[in-house]
């Protein structure tokens, strides 16, 4: 497959504020294929991008479940069913003396299922990304902030798209090669 | 974050993190101590000594595992000693960090930011010193795996209904939980050391433990998301750990161990113990790193309210259960209070109730909670109350029960003693490392506390 030896333009802003009030523009110009970077977590900048689909509660959930119904059923089986135990004379299906275990698969399942299915919505690990490729992209985990628009945009066009960014006053504009 | 913000400037106290940093001088500040700070030679002997008492600790245990266990002070009918009385001071040690990163994250206390890194790591590390002593307890330690469910050739599977099972599970899974909180919120920082650094190891080694973050809103989102959630579950978890650890006394029948008040009690005798450990390492590491600015009068203060409050429900949980001794008319019960009170084991008790009650009053005066000196004293008084009290539980309750016949003396060796300081050593040389190689407090979260991460509409 033949790919553009662009990936996207970049866009380099001072402060969060002027990065959430480009992306919103950018984003109302037309342009959906874009992201925008910054060295923490700023609110609903998010959203500004076109983004609101967030699966992971969705992850939790399911991996919490699927925890609580593991812990339960592992004890039910193994107590009641496999190797039925007469232990002080309790029951074999003993079930509150499961709670317990089944608590803590619940929590167990649930938190692998936060970091994990965080990390694999986001596609990480991922060592090498086109946009290493610009080196002032260092100052994103410091203190710039920073707005790309991939060329996979269907309104991307390698000279108007730069003159729009322009008109977003940024600090600086890259061209990031992939 | 940004109301916080506002609320902590305006309040008219010390503030979270001291005027005019930048989101650059913040990250510069955090990361020297890692990138290019020299590690002095203070560190180094103090690392080494750390490192010692580590291998006098896998000394006594390897001297244990060619003995036995009869190398240690434990008899019938004191079964458990040191090797309980240290997993559980541990453990409560360990919940501290999750109280700080979690609990104080959902109740929007944004000046759990600067302090919070460095207690979650004392969590892991505390609950790695714990993790050892039941392991080496069990009589035959290389059958230690024996206690989680594997499909075995013998058919059987565990006993599902006995609480030391169910400590199993509570303390794995807080392990693990402590372990993914830890590092999920490592990743971002990773990205800003694998930035900064200038080493061609330290790069690739950042850079793989930074799963090549690059700061994506998209992804800040999802990261958001998880971290809230993820807190949101460790904190009935680091409820329940402790509350676990109780049950294994309070569903015995022992006098002195069976009782309602255990789980209470025992989880906010964990949090004061883990706030009177968060102290005494964050004392000294603000003054060596010259953190002043970050870890402010303000978290001095506030973990020694923090300390107050659950001391005084711990005193609360001895005042009943001396209450019950008498109240319940039970001999057994009142016999314990006054075996306590002036048996063979008198002065740890009374000590006890000296180093946990009566001393830490000493912290509703504000000027003792705004001097480091004074709260590292406290807090190590805290922490030796705490070791008392664990041992008061095990070592009293069990060595006279209900027959004259069968009561007995407990005398800990150099063994018990040899491993109990080796643990510490542990522990000191994992947190000599850490402030080393990771950033010890959390820069990005950091950053979210400066006036500029406000969004102006």
């Amino acid at each position: 497959m033949k790919r553009d030896p662009v990936y996207g333009i970049m866009a380099e802003f001072d402060s969060a504020t002027a990065l959430v009030e480009a992306a919103r523009r950018t984003h109302q110009a037309g342009y959906k294929k874009i992201d925008a970077y910054s060295p923490f977590p700023i609110e609903g900048l998010a959203e500004e991008i076109g983004f609101h689909r967030d699966e992971v509660p969705l992850v939790v959930l399911i991996g919490g479940i699927v925890g609580g119904l593991t812990g339960y059923l592992m004890q039910y089986w193994m107590s009641a069913v496999d190797y039925p135990l007469n232990i002080g004379g309790k029951p074999y299906h003993s079930w509150p003396a499961f709670i317990v275990i089944t608590f803590e698969m619940t929590i167990l399942f649930a938190g692998i299922s936060a970091v994990f299915g965080m990390l694999a919505l986001n596609g990480l690990p991922m060592p090498y990304h086109p946009v290493f490729n610009v080196p002032r992209f260092a100052l994103a985990s410091k203190d710039r902030f920073f707005l790309i628009v991939f060329s996979s945009d269907p309104k991307y066009d390698p000279a108007s798209t730069r003159g729009f960014l322009q008109g977003l006053q940024p600090r600086s504009i890259s061209e990031v090669p992939s | 974050m940004d109301e916080q913000y506002k609320a902590t400037t305006t309040a008219g106290q010390a503030p979270v993190i001291e005027p005019g940093y930048t989101f650059g001088t913040v990250t510069e500040k955090i990361s020297a101590i890692v990138l290019t700070r020299p590690a002095s030679n203070g560190w180094f002997v103090g690392f080494g000594i750390a490192f010692l008492l580590t291998m006098m600790m896998l000394y006594a245990i390897a001297f244990l595992f060619l003995k036995g266990i009869g190398i240690w002070g434990v008899t019938i009918p004191i079964g458990w000693g040191f090797a309980i009385v240290n997993f559980v001071w541990w453990i409560g040690i360990g919940h501290a960090g999750t109280l700080i990163s979690a609990i104080l994250l959902l109740l929007r206390q944004s000046w759990r930011n600067s302090i919070n890194r460095f207690a979650e790591a004392m969590t892991l590390f505390a609950v790695a010193c714990a993790g050892i002593f039941p392991a080496i307890h069990v009589g035959r330690p290389w059958l230690a795996y024996w206690l989680f469910p594997y499909p075995s050739t013998m058919g059987v599977w565990p006993q599902f209904r006995s609480p030391l099972m169910w400590d199993v599970f509570a303390v794995s899974t807080y392990a693990t939980i402590s372990a993914l909180f830890w590092f999920i919120g490592l990743i971002p920082d990773m990205a800003t050391l694998r930035d900064r650094a200038t080493h061609p190891v330290a790069r690739i080694v950042y850079g793989m433990l930074s799963m090549g973050w690059r700061g994506s809103a998209r992804h800040w989102h999802r990261y958001e998301t998880a971290y809230l959630l993820l807190a949101g579950l460790a904190t009935p978890l680091v409820l329940s750990v402790h509350t676990v650890v109780s049950f294994d006394f309070a569903i015995g029948i022992v006098p002195g161990w069976h009782t309602t008040i255990f789980p209470p009690y025992f989880v906010a005798g964990a949090i004061y113990s883990g706030f009177a450990m968060v102290l005494m390492l964050a004392i000294p590491i603000r003054k060596i790193y010259g953190l002043e600015d970050f870890i402010t009068e303000r978290h001095l203060q506030n973990s020694a309210k923090v300390m107050l409050a659950t001391g005084l429900i711990v005193a609360y949980g001895y005042g009943i259960e001396a209450f019950m001794g008498w109240y319940s008319g039970d001999r057994y019960d009142a016999f314990t209070l006054w075996n306590r009170l002036h048996g063979p084991y008198a002065i740890p008790y009374w000590s006890l109730l000296a180093c946990n009650i009566f001393i830490p009053q000493l912290l509703w005066i504000r000027k003792l909670r705004t001097s480091p000196v004074a709260l590292f004293l406290v807090s190590g008084v805290i922490l030796v109350g705490m070791w008392l009290e664990r041992f008061i539980i095990v070592v009293v309750s069990l060595h006279r029960d209900f027959l004259t016949s069968s009561w007995g003396m407990y005398y800990p060796t150099r063994w018990d003693w040899m491993t109990y300081i080796g643990t510490i050593g542990m522990f000191l040389a994992a947190m000599f490392l850490f402030v080393r190689l990771l950033p010890m407090i959390s820069i990005f979260e950091m950053r979210t506390l400066l006036p500029g991460a406000e969004v102006k509409e």
